[in-house]
């Protein structure tokens, strides 16, 4: 699973929490050419979602601007225990996802 | 009177000094590059685009436009009747004026978004918040880059 995720495992109810994620990608912006002059056709990941027990909290359009390996870091008020759901969707069908959660008291 | 080899070393000496000095742009604030403008308004329409609100993090002066950090934040309450909908972040001078698009809603708590971006040539970066009372906001900043990225060989 190529992605890295940082949520608190427990937080207070109604804690504003920040969420990282970081996945492993090229990012390939398709502006690039090899050394004989052919364009490197463009793969990135377009597109980003985060579920809080199956409700989008944050979401996410990418473009070649971004960096290679995405890196994003948003927020989230702690409303109850239970799991966070990330995806991300690119070119030629990328998909992958991650999941982890927390302990609202 | 002929030039002497004096006068010639002196004259090429302050030439190589003077080419080692920073090229320092100078742009108009407000003159922006017709992909940005038609990128803006593809998102903001015909809205009326205020400055304020807005806050745009990002390094003033940068070694590698490979990898810039940036963090994009309005101060809002973030409740059902007054939140942030989205932040838009644009560039100037990429192949591509976009950056990044993020929706929240009143369940993101702060309206605040870190990632780190790819800067092709000294430019401005423009972000744009989209509010629950459908107004929109800019903040613009300058970013000086010495290592471009994305148009280099590929090996």
């Amino acid at each position: 699973m190529p992605a890295l995720i940082n949520v608190p495992a427990k937080a207070k109810r109604g804690d504003v929490i920040e969420i990282r994620t970081l996945t492993s990608h090229i990012m390939e912006t398709g502006f690039r050419h090899t050394a004989d002059g052919k364009l490197v056709p463009r793969d990135i990941i377009t597109s980003f979602i985060c579920r809080y027990n199956g409700a989008e909290v944050f979401r996410a359009d990418l473009f070649p601007a971004i960096a290679a390996n995405p890196y994003l870091s948003f927020f989230t008020v702690a409303r109850e225990s239970g799991k966070f759901e990330f995806e991300w969707i690119g070119d030629n069908g990328y998909s992958s996802t991650a999941s982890t959660s927390i302990m609202v008291e | 009177m002929p030039t002497t080899r004096r006068q010639f070393l002196s004259l090429a000496g302050g030439v190589t000094v003077a080419g080692t000095i920073p090229v320092v742009t100078l742009r108009p604030l407000e003159a922006t590059p017709a992909m940005l403008t038609s990128a803006i308004r593809s998102v903001v329409g015909e809205a009326q685009l205020r400055t304020g609100k807005v806050k745009l993090d990002i390094p003033p002066l940068v070694e590698n436009g490979n990898t810039v950090p940036m963090t994009v934040s309005v101060a809002s309450p973030m409740t059902a009747d007054d939140h942030v909908k989205s932040i838009h972040v644009f560039n100037e001078k990429n192949p591509q004026p976009n950056i990044g698009n993020f929706y929240f809603g009143p369940a993101s708590g702060r309206a605040q978004v870190s990632t780190r971006i790819r800067l092709a040539d000294t430019q401005k970066v423009v972000a744009i918040a989209r509010l629950s009372d459908d107004t929109f906001w800019q903040v613009a900043a300058d970013v000086v880059v010495t290592l471009a990225a994305c148009t280099e060989e590929m090996n």
